[in-house]
């Protein structure tokens, strides 16, 4: 370990992160130089966390110096920590209190429309990501921060998951492949995190690896602190290679708490040799697959992202095609994303007039005790029936149809 | 003579001086408790004798118009702003006034930009003496910081023009960049290389100053028409190569944001309107520059297609969406303060619905009304907010002077003024305990609209009601307050010496608050 190290991001375009440079030094105490945009208004506030964070971890003697470009506290508290830990070697942990609000559990089939990805080392990005309703955020410590960045950010994410709010989305985080991904367990699983998405899934043993890291951390963690042992966080594989592909449903079946599988095309179509095109005629049978494994197992099938932010449209096109195939739902890289995806994920209005009319049939037939429903002369087959029940069931969910509405609809 | 002197109180409860510049003051009596009596200013009276009966009053140059006008210690010099950061005349006034050696002027701006930062080395070395309008940027660092030597004075457009219309401010000289002239003066900003639109901010200058210049870098036979700028005003005419950078006077700075958080607000603040039943066939709206209040206009627009609806006219600040939206026929005129893109310009030209007016028709306190008070939705911004709805658009939360008024304050007389803000930038909170400073008294502002929710000011109890039954997260300012303090952390409130560098006028004239000389610390 060399006596200086640096973290944290700066310079033009730099907004909501801060650059910490400390140096270890012999004497001389600490020597504490903060340059922020907000010294006016935070400036002491920064100065008496900055020597707190450095008295917890024993540090006496150290030249600190702190550029801050209006970084909330758990950021600069998360760079600091990334910083002493490339100097030295503790056992000590020093995260923000969990938010109240960041206490809640997933249900297994929840809606998983939309999952917002969140490079993990782009503090901006995440702090109003909540407020545009995602169904699912993703603090991404994988593809999305560079290499030399990895370590920082699992500090960053970590406290993210303590102190940021996102408003009830479920709390995803991808996570490396191989052994740094179980690595990267121990600064999620104790904060509450709903989901860990597991890139480049090929086997099932991968997803036991990760379980058994799961269970050995929650193990630690329930002698220590009450409450996070019962809670059951979910899996998402993500399928991304020829392998993977023909994995698939050993993978999606490998164990209970696995909700989704999602396939990821960039890595995928690089696998087969060739390239993802608007139309995916590439990766028809990869995602078929994915979509039957998923069914075949009982869970989510999840399609890979839209990769042009601009191109709602476009967007749209693809979420139509997605459904059509079967899937459940779609990642994000932009919050704009989100709300076509939801439209378009979402029962139609045909869709919905008709389940109404199949689910009141249902329900008459139910009241009157026969055992067929039937609208007009013609019988409905359980399956359509059950179908339509589920249309009902996501069309209130999303706010498309009132609670109430088989009272109206019996007026009409 | 003192900057200033004699603070008192006001009816806002902040301390303000009642001598400013030597000269006395009247301090903020609260909204629409002050009225003058009296008459307006007046120019002198001059003769056609004294100008050439052929019409021909262009000089060879800047420098002999300005003589010829009296340029001399302590006069006040005048420019508009319809160039915006492309300005090329103001800062050559000045250059020549300092070469002349010429001291103490007051530089009376409608708005200052970027490309007026060189002004700071004439306030540095006595050229200028001190700005009254507006002072952006570097200029209002450097008023902060307290090294101009006279006091400024922030006005709205509407002040400004009530200022010269009631005598406060003698102009000695103004200087009017126009983008087409003829050699009489009659001038106008749709034709010409650096056309900016309409030349509205102009007018109180032609019409009570002293000497009026027009410089142009089209000049052309008379008539000049649209004469915006009537001749008949102006003393002398001069041509120079270049007046304007075209693509800094239309700058495109006015894109519809592409941030998603920004977009929300726009979003809600459309959906607030809707809900509330602001929006309905023939209704106005004051369409701001910034990209919220842009896309704003995008979701009225929405709106008024779905439900075969027209607003009766939009008040710009027009650009390519506003014409859009007359051109579809969404809005049936637009009356035009400023234009910010080429598409505004050909608009204003080429359609007679789109029109230009002055600060006098919309916006100015002492006349017999004007149409601010007419508009049924307004939309603005600002960089903070206080509890009691109270607003600021000049200092930001570190103290610093940054921005000018605009017409700001003028619009808040429409019936619903909404703002769209975030509920923090980075770390700095939006809504706090009280503004650094008061531009805007919170009894005229109605919504706050944040992406973390929506504040109804307590006295619309009409708009309360309305959106008891919302889908929209609507919250007390309080509970935003909190909300943001949560998350970035209780903000420490600037400090200030006890010298004031400037003051914000109310849209009466009177003194709403005070801007002081921030504590420079050794951080930044």
């Amino acid at each position: 370990m060399g006596s200086i190290a640096t973290t944290g991001n700066k310079g033009k375009g730099v907004r909501s992160d801060c650059f910490v440079t400390l140096e270890l030094t012999d004497q001389g105490g600490i020597q504490l130089q903060v340059e922020s945009k907000v010294a006016v208004m935070y400036g002491d506030e920064i100065r008496k966390e900055a020597l707190d964070i450095l008295d917890f971890f024993g540090i006496k003697h150290a030249s600190l110096k702190i550029e801050d470009s209006g970084a909330i506290s758990l950021v600069i508290a998360a760079r600091l920590e990334a910083a002493i830990k490339k100097l030295i070697t503790t056992d000590k942990n020093r995260h923000p209190d969990m938010l109240n609000e960041n206490h809640y559990v997933t249900a297994k089939d929840r809606n998983r429309f939309s999952r917002l990805y969140l490079p993990g080392n782009s503090p901006s990005l995440m702090i109003n990501a909540g407020i545009h309703k995602p169904d699912g955020i993703i603090l991404d410590l994988e593809d999305a921060v560079a290499p030399e960045k990895k370590d920082e950010a699992r500090f960053l994410v970590r406290n993210a998951l303590c102190g940021i709010d996102f408003y009830g989305a479920e709390r995803m985080v991808r996570i490396n492949q191989g052994e740094r991904g179980l690595e990267d367990l121990e600064y999620i699983i104790p904060y509450n995190v709903n989901l860990i998405l597991l890139p480049k899934c090929e086997t099932p043993d991968q997803i036991h690896a990760v379980n058994d890291k799961i269970q050995e951390i929650l193990n630690r963690q329930s002698s220590l602190v009450t409450g996070h042992s019962s809670l059951v966080i979910w899996i998402m594989p993500i399928i991304e290679s020829a392998l993977g592909v023909i994995n698939a449903y050993a993978i999606a079946s490998a164990s209970p708490n696995i909700v989704a599988l999602a396939i990821g095309l960039e890595d995928y179509t690089a696998d087969l040799g060739t390239r993802r095109t608007a139309e995916g005629t590439e990766s028809f049978f990869a995602r078929s697959m994915v979509v039957n494994a998923a069914r075949a197992a009982g869970i989510q099938p999840i399609d890979s992202v839209f990769s042009d932010v601009g191109d709602m449209e476009g967007l749209r096109q693809n979420v139509i095609r997605s459904k059509a195939l079967g899937f459940d739902g779609m990642g994000c890289i932009h919050p704009r994303q989100i709300v076509v995806i939801h439209e378009t994920f979402a029962p139609t209005s045909e869709e919905i007039e008709k389940a109404k009319k199949i689910v009141f049939a249902f329900h008459k037939a139910h009241e009157l005790g026969l055992g067929v429903v039937a609208l007009g002369t013609k019988m409905i087959d359980p399956p359509v029936v059950k179908r339509a029940l589920n249309t009902i069931t996501l069309a209130l969910k999303m706010n498309k149809l009132a609670e109430n509405w088989r009272e109206s609809y019996e007026q009409i | 003579m003192s900057k200033s002197d004699k603070l008192v109180k006001n009816a806002a409860g902040r301390i303000v001086p009642t001598v400013i510049n030597g000269k006395p003051a009247i301090p903020y009596m609260g909204v629409g408790k002050y009225k003058p009596d009296g008459y307006r200013a007046a120019p002198k009276i001059a003769s056609c004798i004294d100008y050439p009966a052929d019409g021909n009053k262009v000089l060879p140059s800047l420098k002999e118009a300005l003589l010829k006008a009296g340029l001399r210690d302590g006069i006040t010099i005048s420019t508009h702003h319809h160039f915006r950061n492309g300005d090329m005349v103001a800062t050559q006034i000045f250059d020549i006034a300092h070469e002349l050696g010429i001291r103490d002027l007051m530089w009376y701006p409608s708005a200052s930009f970027p490309c007026h930062e060189p002004m700071t080395k004439y306030l540095e070395d006595g050229t200028i003496h001190h700005i009254e309008g507006s002072m952006n940027g570097a200029l209002g660092r450097f008023t902060s910081e307290g090294k101009m030597k006279g006091l400024g004075v922030l006005r709205s457009h509407g002040g400004r023009y009530q200022a010269v219309q009631d005598g406060e401010v003698h102009i000695d000289i103004a200087v009017i960049a126009a983008p087409t002239a003829d050699p009489f003066g009659d001038a106008n900003g749709v034709n010409g290389p650096a056309a900016c639109g309409p030349l509205g901010f102009a007018l109180a200058d032609a019409q009570y100053a002293d000497k009026v210049i027009i410089v142009t870098d089209n000049l052309i036979p008379f008539p000049c028409l649209p004469w915006q700028i009537n001749g008949n005003y102006v003393d002398y005419v001069v041509v120079l190569d270049k007046i304007g950078i075209p693509e800094k006077i239309v700058s495109g700075t006015t894109e519809i944001t592409k941030s998603p958080d920004r977009l929300l607000l726009a979003e809600w603040s459309a959906k607030f309107c809707d809900e509330a039943g602001l929006i309905y066939d023939g209704f106005s709206f004051q369409a701001g520059a910034g990209g919220t209040a842009l896309s704003i206009g995008i979701y009225f627009s929405e709106i008024l297609r779905e439900r075969k609806w027209k607003a009766r006219f939009a008040r710009g600040g027009s650009n390519k969406y506003l014409v859009k939206m007359l051109e579809e026929g969404l809005v049936e005129y637009i009356l035009d303060g400023q234009t910010f893109d080429l598409d505004g310009v050909r608009s204003m030209r080429e359609n007679p619905h789109h029109t230009h007016t002055s600060p006098f028709t919309s916006y100015n306190y002492h006349g017999k009304g004007n149409f601010s008070s007419m508009v049924d939705i307004v939309i603005l911004g600002a960089t903070e907010v206080d509890v009691n709805f109270n607003a600021n658009v000049v200092t930001h939360s570190d103290g610093y002077l940054l921005h000018g008024i605009g017409g700001w304050q003028n619009t808040l007389f429409g019936k619903c003024v909404i703002l769209p803000v975030p509920l923090f930038r980075d770390r700095m909170p939006v809504i706090r305990d009280e503004v650094t400073t008061i531009c805007g008294p919170g009894e005229l502002i109605d919504v706050i609209v944040t992406e973390r929710g929506i504040a109804i000011n307590p006295l619309r109890t009409d708009l309360i009601e309305k959106m008891k039954n919302s889908s929209l997260p609507i919250k007390t300012i309080h509970e935003l307050k909190a909300e943001a303090e949560k998350i970035c952390g209780v903000p420490a409130k600037p400090k200030f010496t006890d010298e004031v560098v400037a003051v914000v006028k109310w849209v009466d004239g009177t003194v709403l608050d005070a801007i002081w000389k921030v504590q420079v610390t050794g951080d930044q």
